[in-house]
């Protein structure tokens, strides 16, 4: 069957154009924010949309808008800076249980087993109660620490199926050695699944880290997250809405963008999922 | 029929030792990490040397972590979590108080899920491209992306702040007005991956051959998507089933928290802000425990359902 084509897939295209303006909009918030999104100083404390202030004012009289533009930074570079270190974990995790097999194979992959075992951020939660008070930096460590699972069973099915094609086989034959052969040769053949994989878990990694802020167990004041502002939003979400809706909005945005791009890409990298 | 599910059982429940072996492992060492001197951790700083000496005695304090691993696995499965450094009772008893109103969310979450996904999924099948199916799957996709503690929020200003039809969070000593907003919030996401497996798997069943052959045997069409295509598609409906597990664990400490619903993930969380940890691994090992034989109660709908499983079993 024919390759679809990328410019006809609508989702895979909305999705480009939600994560490009998430992108974007992140990389200039300091050009984009009126305000200074930490400032107190002159504002009205829960000021309505409008005006001044367009999406409104929270408790302390800081502008939504540009904490709101700011947060989006934290957001994308836990969703993928989180992604990065995962996907190499996995990935080299992956690559050993599938190339050596047998006993590291059923080693590792039992270990995988066992921190799929939990509901992902129920065994966050609990890892975060490990460290003495939480932070941001501590989401980083407890997300990379759960996030590998996927990426490596993938990456160990490509190279399951990609071991034995003849040319792997012929790697071997002249010579290569254990190392090129992953890297050069198992690697690159498996990238389209490992990117849908990525993409899929830099979205739950931004739900995630906005979860945990929303709890109380990410990001402290001052660090902006949109988890953090939604806590705040909960506390005034009878007088004052626009606290709530404007943060979760941003994410909602910038997550349906990343898994609308992350379903599009399995439509056109992926066969087995091709219509 | 029921006889040949003994073999594909016992393989199910041995699979199953190493992840549990894993579990209390894994929870076992962050335990340790964090308490560093846990005698000292649960009576003090200023407590007495003498009850320190025999509180490390009695929990194998003093012995190597293989020793230590044993003792208290050997306490857990007696049903014996310790005891809450804050409440000062044992840790279980602090979780099954909670238990019951986290299951009810659960449940109705589930149920709700279900009736939904499975609903929006065949009205989407009904006819593929079209305009009612883009709609539906738009809809499944936004519920699946929605953070559960946002949609939440938003659900309680709708419904409860501007509407003042239901109440805006509590627990209402269980009276059904308050489970509604917490359930559907819980559900929702659970909901999109239900109706867009339904859809999928509709479509795919109703081109199979055996579809075709049902036909050309004179079954009448209701039977032939009855007995066919229905409980053809019901595998993968149970699949997605089990993952929504994951979904409605993962999802209840939030949604607890946002609607001061006095379950175990909210337990779970305020544990954590308190430092108490007897009560925060004990609920992440109920979570696990729970989540896991789920999973298996999946694996055994699948041995019924489908006939194939049961030779491959491993």
């Amino acid at each position: 069957m024919a390759r679809p084509s990328a410019l006809r897939h609508r989702g895979f295209l909305t999705g480009v154009a939600l994560v490009a303006l998430f992108a974007l909009v992140s990389l200039l918030a300091p050009a984009l924010a009126p305000y200074d999104p930490t400032a107190l100083a002159g504002a009205t404390t829960l000021a309505r949309p409008g005006g001044a202030h367009p999406l409104g004012t929270d408790a302390l009289g800081r502008d939504l808008l540009s904490r709101v533009l700011w947060a989006g930074r934290v957001s994308l570079a836990v969703g993928l800076g989180v992604e990065l270190l995962a996907a190499f974990i996995g990935c080299v995790i992956g690559l050993l249980a599938g190339y050596y097999g047998g006993a590291l194979d059923a080693l590792l992959m039992r270990a995988t087993d066992v921190v799929m075992a939990f509901p992902s951020l129920v065994l966050a939660i609990g890892l975060i109660a490990v460290f003495e008070r939480p932070g941001l930096d501590k989401v980083v460590i407890v997300l990379v620490a759960l996030g590998w699972t996927t990426i490596a069973r993938v990456m160990r099915g490509a190279v399951l199926s990609l071991k034995a094609r003849e040319h792997v086989q012929a790697a071997r034959a002249l010579g290569a050695g254990d190392v090129k052969i992953m890297v050069q040769h198992l690697l690159p053949n498996a990238l389209g699944p490992l990117l849908v994989a990525a993409t899929i878990g830099v979205g739950s990694n931004m739900v995630a880290e906005a979860g945990l802020s929303f709890l109380g167990l990410g990001a402290q004041s001052p660090t902006l997250s949109w988890g953090a502002m939604l806590a705040d939003g909960q506390t005034f979400l009878v007088t004052a809405w626009w606290v709530a809706v404007f943060p979760g909005l941003a994410l909602l945005l910038a997550v349906l963008g990343v898994n609308l791009l992350g379903d599009g890409l399995r439509d056109l990298l992926d066969p087995r999922f091709r219509e | 029929m029921l006889a040949d599910l003994g073999r594909p059982l016992a393989g199910r429940l041995l699979a199953l030792v190493p992840v549990l072996f894993g579990i209390t492992l894994l929870v076992f060492v962050l335990n340790a990490v964090a308490l560093g001197d846990p005698a000292r951790a649960a009576m003090g700083q200023r407590a007495d040397p003498e009850a320190l000496e025999r509180m490390r005695r009695e929990y194998a304090l003093d012995r190597p972590l293989p020793v230590q691993y044993v003792t208290w696995i050997g306490r857990v499965l007696r049903g014996d979590l310790g005891q809450s450094f804050r409440e000062q009772r044992p840790v279980t008893e602090v979780i099954f108080e909670r238990l019951p109103a986290t299951v009810r969310l659960a449940v109705a979450a589930t149920v709700i899920s279900i009736v939904l996904g499975v609903a929006v999924g065949a009205l989407a099948a009904v006819r593929p491209g079209g305009a009612l199916d883009h709609v539906l799957m738009g809809a499944a996709v936004l519920g699946i992306s929605t953070p559960v503690f946002w949609l939440g929020m938003m659900l309680s200003l709708v419904f409860a702040v501007n509407l003042g039809w239901l109440p805006v969070s509590g627990y209402g000593g269980g009276d059904l007005r308050y489970l509604v907003l917490p359930a559907f919030a819980l559900g929702a996401l659970h909901t999109g991956t239900v109706a867009r497996m339904t859809r999928s798997s509709l479509l795919e069943v109703v081109r199979q051959d055996y579809m075709q052959t049902a036909r050309a045997k004179g079954l009448s069409e209701p039977i032939v998507l009855a007995k066919h295509a229905f409980r053809n598609a019901l595998i993968p409906i149970v699949t997605v089933i089990g993952i929504g597990l994951a979904d409605l664990l993962v999802g209840a400490p939030l949604t607890e928290t946002v609607f001061a619903w006095p379950g175990v993930g909210r337990l779970l969380v305020a544990a954590v802000g308190q430092r108490d940890l007897p009560v925060v691994m004990g609920a992440v090992m109920v979570f696990a425990l729970v989540y896991v034989l789920g999973n298996l109660a999946v694996d055994l709908a699948y041995l019924v359902i489908d006939p194939r499983t049961r030779r491959g079993a491993s």
